[in-house]
């Protein structure tokens, strides 16, 4: 992407955004008129002005299949989550052993790495520590580990995530280069 | 049995298993040992648990604004929730308040994998 398409994507009026955040406010409001409309139009595009940020890049496409995937797949981790968490929480007289794991990911984008690092905290083993954005790397605390093993499931969860992720919403071209390194890494 | 039924019954029980883990979120953030271990215990039961009770709500109110409000509670808890963890987890990690005796393995402070 050239520069000065960036520079107008941030000055220019971001109407999803804008859409968005009226759909938010009428919402709140709690009731569908002309009223509720026009006035969350005016506050987003006033909100947009004062708060401008940077453009968001997302050229993908939602594919219907893989995206119901990764949403029945996110429901299904966070009620094992809970359950895991409850059972720990419930288990008097023993300390949970935890783990503080590296996750490298493959893709290379502000967008997808953001989308898997919360996703990933809501799921079985997740809570994210840090972030390396050059690195696209995901430092998490892992609840409940007894074994490398362990170790090993939950990073591989992870990277399970970001794939389900990238198959349901990336576009072509991210998804090509995402497997290639992908492959690459595994190799 | 009739829609009004059904709903109350599926309201009763998005309720009760809701408040059940918001209870043991509770308990887990009084009975875990370290900072970590009680932000997973504020974030996955503590989420779900909210939304369980957001759905019994769901079943007994009919207004569609009503729903809408709802909804964006639920979107809004997804969104926050880990965002929120993230910034109380990073800024312990780097307060060293972790307790290094309950980790089997500590990748971000390795050197050698940083």
């Amino acid at each position: 992407m050239s520069p000065t398409r960036r520079q107008r994507a941030r000055l220019g009026f971001q109407l999803p955004m804008a859409l968005g955040l009226t759909v938010i406010w009428i919402l709140l409001w709690g009731h569908f008129g002309l009223l509720e409309v026009v006035g969350g139009f005016l506050v987003a595009t006033v909100v947009l002005r004062v708060f401008p940020l940077p453009p968001v890049q997302f050229d993908g496409t939602i594919r219907p299949l893989p995206f119901v995937k990764l949403v029945a797949q996110f429901v299904y981790d966070l009620v094992t989550a809970s359950i895991q968490v409850v059972r720990i929480a419930l288990t008097f007289g023993k300390q949970p052993m935890n783990a503080i794991i590296k996750v490298p990911l493959h893709a290379r984008s502000d967008l997808y790495l953001t989308f898997t690092a919360e996703l990933s905290s809501l799921v079985p083993g997740g809570l994210l520590l840090e972030v390396s954005r050059e690195e696209s790397t995901l430092y998490l605390h892992v609840i409940g580990v007894r074994s490398e093993a362990d170790v090993d499931a939950a990073r591989a969860r992870v990277l399970r995530q970001e794939r389900r992720l990238m198959e349901a919403i990336a576009s072509k071209d991210e998804l090509a280069a995402y497997r290639a390194r992908a492959q690459g890494s595994l190799a | 049995m009739t829609w009004s039924a059904f709903s109350d019954v599926a309201s009763a029980v998005c309720l009760l298993a809701g408040s059940f883990l918001a209870l043991t979120a509770a308990i887990g953030l009084v009975r875990f040992p370290d900072l970590f271990t009680r932000m997973h215990a504020a974030t996955k039961p503590q989420v779900l648990g909210l939304l369980l009770i957001l759905g019994g709500v769901a079943f007994r109110v009919r207004d569609a604004g009503d729903l809408g409000m709802l909804a964006i509670v639920a979107i809004f808890q997804l969104l926050t929730a880990p965002v929120s963890a993230h910034m109380v987890g990073r800024a312990a990690y780097r307060t060293t308040t972790v307790r290094q005796d309950l980790l089997l393995t500590d990748e971000l402070a390795d050197p050698d994998t940083r």
